[in-house]
């Protein structure tokens, strides 16, 4: 049975075809969910919240996505222990909705960065790293102006002792702690990094890495 | 009736915006600004006419509505 994939929509959201294409080449299921509408969390075997510049970044990144009604549900499929992956903006929105921990920041540099980085993946017990090997960098591009992961240092231990740290930059691009790329919650089922995997799927894109995720 | 609600940064390190505009304000000549700090203010219309009332409405907004981030905010709510 081909996988059943819900992909978020909320106002501003413009990275949801990417993350459409890249799920139907993989010959899974691909449905969109409208900020709007609940789903039933048994429809679905993993949802996905692509990025974007939800209801225009206003409040604070992903403040007002994370109080719609569609993430009442997908907080539902979360203590399910089902799988959600959030990309940038869909990083963002899961932080501010406490599906997980800490909240980006506007980078150090001021600067919108839009580049190719290298990461490390520091844990790989998730359902996002099957195939993936502890310790194992790739190359996946950035384009973010709010990447910079802060915590409170009791939560950061706390995310650092659990095995929550999921991938890291080799060249801090924001000022993120501990060079944070990408966190999971307790239950590691919740996933959420500011690069872009379905940006980095052919040769043309500039790194096919991206693969490793799915 | 109106509220305002004043929502300022929690700690001076993560004023990123503060800072470029402190940097600003020295290459314009003003040395004279030791530091500064942004944050936003809302103004609200209630329906709601007993002030009691309206504050716990404004608080519940801002605690369960998602209105500030109590790990990177503070707010301040002022009747008017």
């Amino acid at each position: 049975m081909a996988l059943k994939v819900g992909i978020t929509r909320f106002l501003g959201t413009n990275c949801d075809e990417d993350i459409r294409k890249w799920i139907l080449a993989k010959k899974f299921q691909a449905h969109y969910l409208w900020y709007e509408d609940r789903f039933d969390i048994n429809d679905y075997d993993m949802v996905i919240i692509p990025g974007g510049f939800s209801h225009g970044d206003y409040l604070r990144c992903g403040a007002l996505a994370a109080h719609t009604p569609l993430m009442k549900s997908v907080r539902e499929f979360a203590a399910k222990g089902k799988p959600i992956l959030g990309i940038c903006n869909g990083f963002q929105i899961l932080c501010e909705a406490g599906l997980l921990p800490g909240a980006l920041l506007r980078n150090d540099s001021l600067k919108f960065k839009d580049q190719l980085v290298h990461l490390t993946f520091k844990n790989t017990e998730n359902p996002f790293s099957k195939n993936v090997k502890p310790n194992q960098k790739i190359l996946l591009p950035i384009a973010h102006g709010e990447g910079h992961f802060y915590a409170e240092s009791d939560q950061l231990k706390k995310i650092q002792d659990q095995g929550q740290i999921w991938l890291t930059y080799d060249q801090n691009p924001n000022g993120s702690v501990f060079d944070i790329a990408g966190i999971v919650n307790d239950k590691k089922n919740v996933c959420g990094l500011m690069p872009h995997p379905e940006r980095a799927l052919y040769n043309w894109m500039g790194s096919t890495d991206g693969e490793f995720l799915l | 009736m109106k509220i305002g609600i004043k929502i300022m940064p929690r700690e001076v390190n993560l004023d990123s915006q503060g800072r470029a505009v402190e940097q600003s304000m020295h290459m314009n000549g003003f040395s004279e600004v030791k530091d500064c700090r942004i944050g936003k203010y809302v103004e609200m219309n209630l329906s709601i006419e007993d002030r009691e009332k309206a504050k716990l409405q404004v608080e519940k907004m801002l605690k369960e509505g998602g209105l500030y981030n109590p790990l990177i905010e503070k707010f301040e709510i002022q009747l008017m």
